[in-house]
């Protein structure tokens, strides 16, 4: 089990330096950035303390050296110091803006996970026990339109039906007295008032693929000797679900965290957008528009990073429950 | 008298699949009979509808299929605490809730079952031991350690080796032969009255499928416990068997003691089967050269077409014209404990 | 294809797979192509079919969208701006049945808020006409025409407005079908890139195997598992803002299929890898086939339906991508029009609220990602070789 962990360990290095390679062109990409632009500006303006700021800049980033010193300046940044760069857009830096959103954004991933396996997990079992029933259609006709509706129109959609229908804001995560005032138990509630839209609208398109893919495996399990076998034990037939076709369907869950999150980081940041909640996706939106690179940069990095790590603990949490996995046999089915 | 050593009785069993495309009469029409301490084997070939009939015995038929009639008499001893006899009571499995509490607890109890696929009847995600203790808490008012002793013991039984550390292992952990050991403590560990074996050993090698029915044999000895068991390989019968009952399309057409089987079969069908096995002599007394083996003539017609008459006349070399394709044959006792479902043998 | 037919069958036949006594029908059955199978399987996918039947709808209006448009979707109509759809009538003031018309719309304003209300005017009704002559267009920049399919002889006073305009005047639904000329190609062009990125790069790894192998698995890992959104995004803002229309169109699609090659590569690698252990590969090298024959003539073939399958699911969620990132101007741009950059008029929920019918191509997205979808899983049932 630990050299199995160590291994996979191992295998997340190169994953994530390609990722930080990845993110660096992004930075590096776009020919007008703001930063060059910025400095152009300054150049132009030819007064002196502009040359110190732009030597500042220049001193910062390693503009006047190699591409792979630069490389290795931003990483090194990052990684001992958390140093992410600046954003133009915000006049901050990156780290305050992602560090203030980030862990919404997070929370938002997770609490959709979360609903996502608590909706999933029944629908998906009684589903695949009841083929071919009404409940089989209709939930394999609501989990096709739940795929092809991407999240934001749907938080579009609840926008326009909510305002016009109830006279309700749908958007923030709190409402106006609350934005800016320190935390407390009111401030808590009011959030969690808000807090779930996106996290519903975010659950559905997952869950919806949760129930087809759990489907599937439960029909390919219930078809499988073992079941047979445990009916002939005289099990009720609740447990034998639950021992038997449950315990191997259980897996596609597990794996979900490794490929949720990276889900959730891809369609949330668009619901975020439209819900205008204060997370990473919008400021990554509005760094965007002004071509602010290091800010896209710094969110693909910590995105792809943090998916990474999902993907690391989901397939540790996957040995655990699956013997096969810890055993490196998987031939045995 | 004869009454007392009957464990099963199955009278006119109908087990028919309700499929899209046309009603599969899987078992059109069985009778059998099943005696304490006894085996009865089964035999006919692929899709005659023999691992229907055990799956019917224990109410476990898959969902388009479903019992359409018949009786199946389970003549069940009731040991009566300070009573020195036992005392016998009949139910019909038959009308029985499959998924109710009286099945289930009869289930896996007093009949068991081992299933054609060793190799997939246990999930390889939970240990062998947690699969064996589960049937034997579910039955008896043991603990979960006492439990895993029974289950040790009954692995030791079964000589599997190093019983103790299986507990623990994992299904893919144990070769094919190991893990078909431990399917068959499995269904021992309840010492079932009836152990249904469905061709329990044709994915192992030779060797180890003579080992495996030595070993049932000598467990039935020990345990006093009838087995079914179900084969298309006659060399199996042979050695296991006391009564054989021979299948044709979801019917019983022959029923009779092993001698009498292999020294005066009457049936047509049972003959052309006899027929079929390759004998080891023919091929050393020719001098090499490989008879052709008789197979045979014509297919198993399709499962959802209704024939008339007697369902082997397409296929039978002794057909009677006008009589074997409109009338149903009905079952003749030739001798006592030999009945076939054949004209020829039908008196007039 | 046929080749590797006949040598499947030929090896049935030696293996002495093929009974004797087989009907007609099963004999078809083994004698039948790849494609025929495909299509025969596909045939009993009901809703597949239906989906095949709308897309391809879809696909003609896209394709002429000039002819089939009542209006040019660029035009204003400023006295029409924030139109409501136009109500279509079959039945006059005095009761009589006649062929469908429209009203004139007459233009008022709510004297608080000063927004514009349309009222129809009883008096002055206009037919829908089938080819009527309206705004001039150049069919596929070819034919010089001003034919529209229907539409009212006078669009100023009697307009016909399916949809409704949006809140410069502009006709809803002729800014869909043009929009669907981008929506629905982007994911078309976009496939054949991934078709071919991912044939190379899985072919490379699968045929040399090893480090490059190794490398690539690894590559494809990291772009899997990028949030695939944000970084459609990033690399859609770092297009420089003043090339034409038409690069930035190719652009988008070339980011669109940058994440979508990998699981073609992924599927193309695992069938060489696997192919190579089946008997009449090894059949043919055995006669003396060059490698680059080998896959190209009997491997290639032997799932190339199956490649085919596995890109048309990558299809909607181009489609949405393009979509999502025209929404956020990103990428796509007005004057462009596309599903999504129709949807840009939407962001303002209160404007939504004035005229909802602006939401109205999320439907169009809806439907076409649905098609998609169902197509999808009825290709992939009839492509798979191990159904039935
Ligand atoms: N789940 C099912 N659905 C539909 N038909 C079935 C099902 N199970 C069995 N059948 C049909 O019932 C008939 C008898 O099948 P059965 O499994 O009893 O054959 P068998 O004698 O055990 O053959 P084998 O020696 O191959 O195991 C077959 O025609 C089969 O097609
Ligand atoms: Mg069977």
């Amino acid at each position: 089990m630990a050299s199995y962990i160590v291994k996979r360990i191992i295998r997340m290095i190169p994953q994530v330096f390609l990722i930080s390679i990845l993110a660096f062109i992004i930075i590096q990409l776009p020919p007008g950035d703001y930063l060059t632009e910025h400095l152009n500006r300054l150049r132009q303006s030819g007064r002196q303390q502009d040359e110190v700021e732009i030597r500042r800049w220049v001193q910062m980033y390693g503009l006047d050296r190699p591409m792979y010193e630069q490389y290795l300046k931003w990483i090194t940044n990052i990684v001992f110091r958390l140093d992410f760069g600046y954003t133009f857009q915000w006049n901050k830096s990156v780290r305050e803006v992602i560090a203030s959103r980030m862990g919404y954004t997070l929370a938002i991933a997770l609490f959709s996970a979360v609903f996502t396996w608590v909706v999933a997990l029944p629908i998906g079992i009684f589903v695949a026990v009841k083929q071919y029933s009404i409940a089989d259609y209709f939930f394999t006709l609501l989990g096709f339109i739940g795929l092809a509706v991407p999240g934001f129109l749907l938080a579009m959609v609840v926008m326009y039906v909510s305002y016009t229908q109830f006279g309700v804001k749908v958007g923030g995560l709190f409402s106006v007295e609350y934005q800016l005032q320190p935390w407390s138990w009111a401030k808590f509630v009011d959030l969690l008032g808000h807090i779930w839209i996106p996290i519903v609208i975010l659950g559905i398109n997952g869950t919806a693929g949760l129930i087809r893919t759990m489907r599937a495996t439960m029909l390919d399990e219930l078809r499988k000797q073992y079941v047979l076998v445990a009916r002939a034990k005289g099990l009720s037939e609740l447990k034998v679900l639950l021992r038997y076709p449950v315990r191997i369907a259980i897996n596609p869950f597990i794996s979900t965290i490794g490929w949720l999150l990276p889900w959730f980081f891809s369609g949330g940041t668009v619901v975020e957008i439209v819900l205008n909640l204060p997370t990473a996706g919008p400021a990554l939106w509005r760094a965007l528009m002004g071509q602010d690179m290091y800010l896209a940069g710094s969110y693909i990095l910590i995105s792809g990073t943090l998916v990474a790590i999902g993907s690391l603990i989901s397939d540790i949490l996957l040995a655990v429950v699956d013997p096969r996995v810890r055993f490196g046999s998987l031939e045995g089915q | 008298m004869l009454g007392n050593s009957v464990l099963v009785e199955i009278k006119n069993l109908r087990t028919y699949f309700h499929l899209p495309e046309g009603t599969v009469r899987a078992v059109d029409g069985v009778d059998l009979t099943v005696r304490r301490g006894h085996t009865l084997g089964v035999v006919g070939e692929s899709g005659c509808g023999k691992s229907v009939t055990a799956l019917s015995l224990l109410r476990l038929v898959p969902s388009p299929g479903r019992i359409e009639g018949g009786e199946i008499l389970f003549y069940r001893t009731v040991e009566e605490a300070g009573a020195s006899s036992a005392l016998t009571d009949v139910i019909d499995l038959a009308k029985l809730e499959p998924n109710g509490r009286e099945m289930r607890s009869i289930r896996g109890n007093q009949i068991s079952m081992v299933f054609q696929e060793p190799m997939s009847a246990l999930i390889p995600v939970r240990t062998v031991g947690s699969q064996i203790t589960e049937v034997i808490t579910l039955h008896q008012k043991v603990s979960e350690a006492e439990a895993r002793e029974i289950a040790a013991d009954m692995l030791a039984r079964v000589r599997l080796p190093k019983p103790r550390q299986a507990l623990d292992d994992y299904p893919f952990q144990l070769s094919g032969g190991m893990r078909q050991r431990a399917v068959i403590a499995m269904a021992l560990c309840c010492r079932p009255k009836l152990l249904i074996a469905d061709e329990p050993t044709t994915a192992l090698d030779v060797t180890t499928e003579a080992q495996i029915l030595d070993l049932m044999r000598e467990l039935q000895k020990e345990f006093g416990m009838a087995i079914m068991y179900i084969t298309h390989n006659l060399g199996v019968i042979a050695e296991m068997a006391e009564m054989v009952a021979v299948m044709y399309l979801g019917k019983v057409v022959e029923l009779t003691d092993v001698r009498t089987l292999f020294m005066s079969p009457l049936h047509p069908y049972t003959r052309a089967l006899l027929k079929s096995i390759p004998q080891l002599t023919d091929a050393v007394t020719r001098g090499g050269k490989k008879p052709r083996l008789q197979t045979i003539e014509g297919m198993v017609p399709d499962p959802y077409s209704v024939l008339p008459g007697c369902t082997f006349h397409p296929r039978c070399p002794e057909r009677i014209p006008d009589v074997c394709d409109r009338v149903e044959p009905g079952v003749s006792e030739v001798a006592p404990g030999h009945s076939v479902k054949c004209h020829l043998y039908s008196s007039p | 294809m046929s080749r590797v037919g006949s040598v499947i069958s030929g090896a049935r036949e030696r293996l002495g797979w093929r009974k004797e006594s087989a009907e007609a029908k099963e004999e078809r059955f083994y004698r039948a192509g790849q494609w025929q199978l495909v299509w025969w399987r596909f045939r009993r996918h009901k809703l597949a079919q239906a989906a095949a039947v709308v897309l391809a709808i879809f696909y003609i209006i896209a394709a002429f969208a000039e002819f089939l448009s009542p209006h040019d979707p660029l035009y204003r109509y400023k006295q029409f701006a924030a139109c409501p759809p136009t109500g279509i009538y079959m039945r006059d003031l005095s009761g009589r049945f006649r062929a469908p018309f429209v009203y004139q719309v007459v233009r008022t304003r709510d004297p608080e808020t000063m927004r514009p209300i349309y009222k129809a005017n009883a008096e002055v009704t206009a037919p829908i006409k089938l080819f009527v002559h309206g705004s001039r267009y150049r069919l596929w920049g070819l034919f010089d025409c001003d034919l529209h399919l229907f539409g009212t002889e006078d669009p100023e006073t009697a307009p016909l407005f399916l949809l409704g305009t949006d809140s410069v005047g502009r006709d809803v639904l002729s800014r869909i079908f043009f929009g669907g000329r981008i929506s629905l190609t982007v994911g078309l062009i976009g496939v054949a890139v991934s078709f071919v990125l991912g044939l190379i790069l899985g072919g490379i790894s699968g045929y040399f195997g090893g480090a490059i192998d190794e490398v690539i698995q690894r590559i494809i890992d990291v772009l899997i598992s990028l949030p695939t959104i944000p970084l459609w995004m990033s690399l859609a803002a770092a297009l420089p803002q003043n090339w034409p229309q038409l690069r930035i169109y190719f652009a988008t699609t070339i980011i669109l299929s940058i994440l979508g090659w990998t699981g073609l590569a992924r599927v193309v690698r695992g069938k060489l890898l696997s192919m190579r252990e089946e008997d009449f590969v090894l059949a043919a090298r055995l006669d003396g086939e060059s490698e680059w024959r080998i896959i190209t003539a009997y491997m290639l073939p032997g799932f190339a339906s199956y490649i085919i399958v596995s890109l048309t699911g990558s299809l909607p969620g181009m489609i949405l991508g393009e979509t999502a990132l025209s929404f956020l101007g990103i990428g796509l741009r007005p004057p462009t029009i596309s599903w999504g950059v129709m949807l840009q008029d939407a962001q303002d929920i209160m404007a939504v609220a004035q005229l909802p019918w602006v939401l109205s191509p999320v439907a169009f997205v809806i439907t076409a990602v649905l098609m998609f979808n169902f197509l999808g899983d009825g290709l992939r049932d009839a492509a798979d070789p191990y159904a039935m």
